[in-house]
């Protein structure tokens, strides 16, 4: 099916563009379990898995909590979020190599809603982890003293975190043209979230770990994701996090629109 | 030379045992299978890094966890987790076993072979010997870099021969699911999801962290789990030093893994055989 947008207003029909691209890709996710169970089964796996396993190290001294789980529910969340990244980078190169990326860029539709549409079926899609995850973490006995606003910073962390992985997934998917560009994006979400302090707070890491995790952007992620469950939301721990991700959508942002426009010439 | 044609086949006008030239057969398979794992980087690389990646992120991150009075007495969080590098290598390498068979399957090679005069059972063996001979190589690897980075063996050389026997047998019993999917299935995409389940058996273990840690439920799967039953004899090898009976009870458990898991795949495999 061709996208044919129609409409003279143009802020209407770009609207119209990202709501049916969206649309079909939502449809394209519930019609295949094989992408939804991972999605639904990975970040339980994390949950559970990194909470129950490592549960001793919340009897450190230092350690910032008492109940592990306040400190890992924003790690599993982000990784789960991270994961719907990780797919928008599949759902394109399944339109690349099916041709209909190229019908695409034959339509008259802008650059500019290529990439949004993908992002915008992001952010849904990592609602489902999210939510997931927070449920879990409560049905888990999980606190949350910084209350609603807590919850908002979990959600804002969490969807912020799948849109910078979701433009890094385009950028690369872009590049190469094809489904083994989903493996790069898998890893280097793996590489970038497993040096920070997913686990453990920095002033219990050792050696190299620690100043990777100093200067790892997703540090800041994680820690406004996670403060409404540590303790009280704050400014302090909010705006590096939002810096973060605004950086990291536009930066990959940026370059996956010039590989789009260098694939459509 | 493709390796169906590389195969020594029986030769009737020779009356050899059938043994050896079964042997041989397998032996030849075996190194097809060897030889594709090494020619592929996607195939060995990540049983090698991915591990080696986790060890270096887990060592700095739990290293203040070998003080708690549960865990027990080690040298250093890298020496706690040496086997866990291992284990968690050989589910890498396993995975690809059964996918190697599958895709056989797929192509129409496992029909091809099957058509042939070569020993039903050798087709079977060089499967798992491929895998065998990767999981030995590769926790010879782990192991030397870890000894490189400074972590002592308690065990010694004799240790180290020990950790590379049972992960050679393990590997066995872990590729031996993998080929009875594959053989069931016929189907490489079905192969490559028992991986993901594997992967979670490492981690509900005491691979990571002792299970004198964990809680509730948690810790009495964990304590039951069969990957946990081989991980801790393998480990006091490792920290506490050598013991015939660490090592009896680490390969007996392999043992009786792989003892389950290939009579499961033989069957798949008998099964195949009758319907091709």
């Amino acid at each position: 099916m061709t996208a044919v947008v129609r409409g003279s207003r143009a802020g209407a029909s770009s609207l119209f563009a990202v709501v049916w691209m969206c649309h079909r890709n939502l449809t394209r996710f519930a019609r295949l379990p094989a992408i939804m169970v991972p999605m639904i089964v990975m970040p339980v796996f994390f949950l559970v898995v990194f909470t129950s396993s490592f549960d001793g190290i919340s009897r450190v001294e230092g350690f910032p909590t008492e109940n592990l789980i306040n400190w890992v529910v924003a790690f599993a969340l982000l990784q789960g979020a991270m994961f719907s990244g990780v797919g928008t980078a599949g759902t394109v190169a399944a339109d690349l190599e099916t041709g209909f990326m190229d019908r695409l860029l034959v339509s008259p539709i802008r650059r500019g809603i290529i990439i949004a549409a993908p992002l915008t079926y992001t952010a849904i899609r990592a609602l489902i982890p999210i939510a997931l995850v927070t449920a879990l973490a409560w049905a888990m006995n999980a606190d949350l003293p910084g209350g609603t606003l807590g919850i908002v910073m979990a959600f804002s962390g969490g969807v912020g975190g799948a849109l910078a992985i979701g433009c890094f997934g385009l950028g690369v998917v872009l590049r190469m043209g094809d489904v083994r560009a989903m493996t790069i994006v898998q890893m280097g979400s793996f590489l970038l979230i497993f040096p920070s302090i997913g686990q453990v707070p920095i002033a219990l890491l050792d050696g190299w770990m620690e100043t990777v995790a100093r200067i790892n952007p997703v540090t800041n992620v994680l820690r406004m994701t996670r403060q409404g469950y540590i303790g009280d939301v704050t400014w302090a721990d909010t705006w590096p996090g939002l810096l973060v991700i605004a950086c990291g959508i536009a930066v990959f942002g940026t370059w996956a629109r010039a590989e789009l426009i260098r694939r459509t010439r | 030379m493709t390796a169906a044609q590389g195969l020594r086949l029986t030769d009737p006008r020779r009356s050899r045992p059938r043994l050896l030239v079964g042997s041989e057969q397998a032996w030849t398979l075996t190194v097809r299978s060897i030889l594709a794992t090494a020619r592929k980087t996607d195939r060995w690389a990540p049983g090698l890094i991915f591990p080696l990646a986790m060890a270096a992120v887990y060592s700095s991150q739990f290293a203040r966890a070998t003080g708690l009075s549960e865990f027990p007495e080690v040298d250093s969080f890298l020496q706690f987790i040496l086997p866990a590098t291992i284990l968690q290598g050989i589910a890498f390498n396993a995975s690809n076993a059964g996918t190697d068979m599958a895709t056989d399957i797929e192509t129409g090679f496992f029909d091809r072979l099957v058509a042939s005069p070569v020993a039903r059972q050798s087709i079977f063996v060089g499967r798992v010997g491929g895998a065998a001979a990767a999981a030995g190589f590769q926790a010879g690897v782990h192991t030397a870099i870890f000894v490189v980075l400074g972590v002592p063996i308690a065990s010694g050389f004799a240790g180290v021969a020990a950790l590379m026997l049972i992960s050679i047998v393990l590997s066995v019993g872990i590729s031996g699911f993998g080929l009875a999917v594959a053989l069931r299935t016929g189907s490489s995409e079905a192969t490559q999801s028992m991986f993901p389940l594997v992967f979670v058996m490492v981690f509900v273990s005491s691979a990571f962290f002792p299970t004198e840690l964990m809680r509730g439920w948690y810790q009495w799967v964990a304590e039951r789990n069969p990957f946990t039953l081989v991980v801790d004899p393998t480990r006091r090898l490792v920290i506490s030093g050598w013991s015939w009976v660490d090592l009896f009870e680490a390969l007996g458990y392999s043992l009786l893994i792989a003892l389950l898991s290939l009579s499961l795949a033989y069957r798949a495999h008998l099964r195949r055989m009758r319907r091709s």
